[in-house]
């Protein structure tokens, strides 16, 4: 018997849908109070982001490694038909990079004898926490990456995320096992920084393009494009004088600088903490592919 | 007819399978692509599987999935938590009232239809989280996003009509 002719189908279906619409609405206006909530108590709404982030974290772990494996074989492929003309340009590199060592070891030395002289008392030892990048979140949106480790690998909310190429962003939020870094391209990502040869302070400001804004500069500022960009440690958080970029363009839109860290070669990153050193030292923790050390600068 | 546990398990299975595919798209759609401003532009595979089982098989994906879908998506992407949950939702509303039109049509017809949707839901992330944020949000990025979801809609869609015919056919 078709469905549709029983009378009592006749009397559910019209309630039936009825309930459907309701609940529908309901949903909508849970949406809307839900984002009217994470306007007006956002911390709530991001220790629920960090759970769900730290729940998923370990199947992301998972499904990134073939994505890296694959990209990992094009590069290595890449690098083989670019062999002879990379083999020609590290060896003027290494001459120039000889010459540089020369300099950089009298200069260790002196500066050694310098702050023997002066009894120099060496700051607080950074900590490192070493993480894979497990997930590059948020299109057109929002910019952030989640790390593979967290609060039980001594990561902790601020410090700098960096590689061997410059500032990477800063850890927004942390999870047991994970952490949300928020780029330096990111809409609310605001890093103190200073133009390296003027030595100008000013806030370098994402907008969610590839190439931040530099703003708050002093009246007055001259800025050339090409000048880099390093932190300036204001805050106490970043370490300072760590590279961020170079000005890529000058113009009455702003000043855009364009990143050293190349958002899509990302997969090992660093934490670098400077704060709180004693505490995480208390409780080291090592696991694949996230392992802790200590550095002196 | 009895029916043995196996059975009903395979049923439900198969019935949960819309919902599977599409959060397994939401993680798919963060995993670190390595490849140069692809990050910025990454197709929404999510909105396209919401659209695809809206417009094949509302009953399977009913609005409470998509409204936990879209809070996914935020959580994980790291957008105001409930501006996807309430795109989807639009999506699927509008979707659910225009079914009658899409359904049966030739593929370009769903395709145009995911093409007006889809700019109707470009429109609306970027009006929330300009809202959301104080800010205007450059549009560039947003118009690139929404022409490679629009040009990936037919791949995603193949595999899930594929999906569909192969484990959802209707008794």
């Amino acid at each position: 018997m078709d469905e549709r002719t029983r009378p009592i189908y006749r009397i559910a279906a019209p309630i039936k849908s009825a309930a459907q619409r309701f609940a529908y609405a309901g949903l909508v206006v849970s949406a809307f109070a839900l984002m009217l909530l994470a306007k007006a108590d956002a911390v709530l709404l991001e220790r629920v982001r960090i759970h769900v982030t730290d729940a998923v974290a370990p199947i992301m772990d998972l499904v990134s490694r073939p994505v890296a494996a694959v990209s990992e074989i094009v590069e290595q492929a890449q690098m083989l038909v670019e062999l002879r003309a990379e083999n020609l340009r590290l060896r003027e590199e290494r001459v120039r990079l000889v010459q540089w060592q020369t300099a950089a070891l009298r200069m260790q030395a002196e500066n050694a004898d310098l702050k023997r002289i002066l009894n120099f008392k060496p700051g607080p030892g950074a900590h490192f926490v070493s993480a894979r990048v497990i997930a590059d979140t948020g299109g057109a949106y929002a910019q952030s990456l989640i790390l593979n480790a967290g609060a039980r690998d001594g990561v902790r909310k601020g410090p700098a995320v960096v590689t061997g190429d410059g500032l990477v962003g800063r850890i927004a939020g942390v999870g047991q096992r994970s952490a949300r870094v928020l780029l330096i391209t990111d809409l609310n990502s605001r890093i103190p920084v200073l133009l390296e040869t003027s030595a100008t302070r000013a806030i370098l400001t994402g907008d969610n393009s590839d190439q931040p804004r530099l703003i708050h500069l002093p009246p007055g500022a001259v800025v050339t494009p090409g000048e880099r960009v390093v932190t300036s440690g204001h805050g106490g958080v970043l370490p300072p004088r760590f590279p961020v970029g170079v000005v890529a363009s000058v113009s009455d839109g702003g000043i855009r600088v364009q990143p050293f860290v190349r958002r899509d070669r990302l997969e090992y990153v660093r934490v670098v903490d400077f704060g709180l050193d004693g505490v995480l030292d208390s409780k080291p923790a090592a696991m694949d592919g996230a392992n802790t050390q200590r550095a002196f600068p | 007819m009895k029916q043995g546990l196996w059975i009903k398990l395979d049923a439900l299975a198969r019935k949960c399978s819309p919902f599977a595919i599409t959060l397994v798209l939401v993680l798919i759609s963060i995993v670190p692509a390595h490849i140069p401003g692809y990050a910025r532009i990454a197709p929404l595979f999510p909105l396209m599987a919401v659209y695809h089982w809206a417009v094949n098989r509302p009953e399977l994906l009913p609005a409470i999935a998509v409204f936990m879908i879209g809070l996914l998506v935020d959580t994980l992407g790291g957008t105001p938590i409930g501006v996807n949950a309430l795109v989807f939702l639009t999506v699927y509303g509008v979707v659910a009232a225009q079914r009658r039109f899409l359904l049966g049509k030739p593929f370009w017809i769903a395709w145009l239809g995911f093409a007006l949707t889809a700019a109707v839901a470009a429109l609306q992330t970027w009006v929330l989280v300009s809202l959301f944020e104080m800010t205007l949000l450059a549009p560039e990025a947003i118009v690139f996003q929404y022409l490679t979801t629009l040009g990936c809609f037919p791949i995603l869609a193949w595999i899930l009509l594929r999906w569909q015919r192969a484990y959802l056919q209707r008794n």
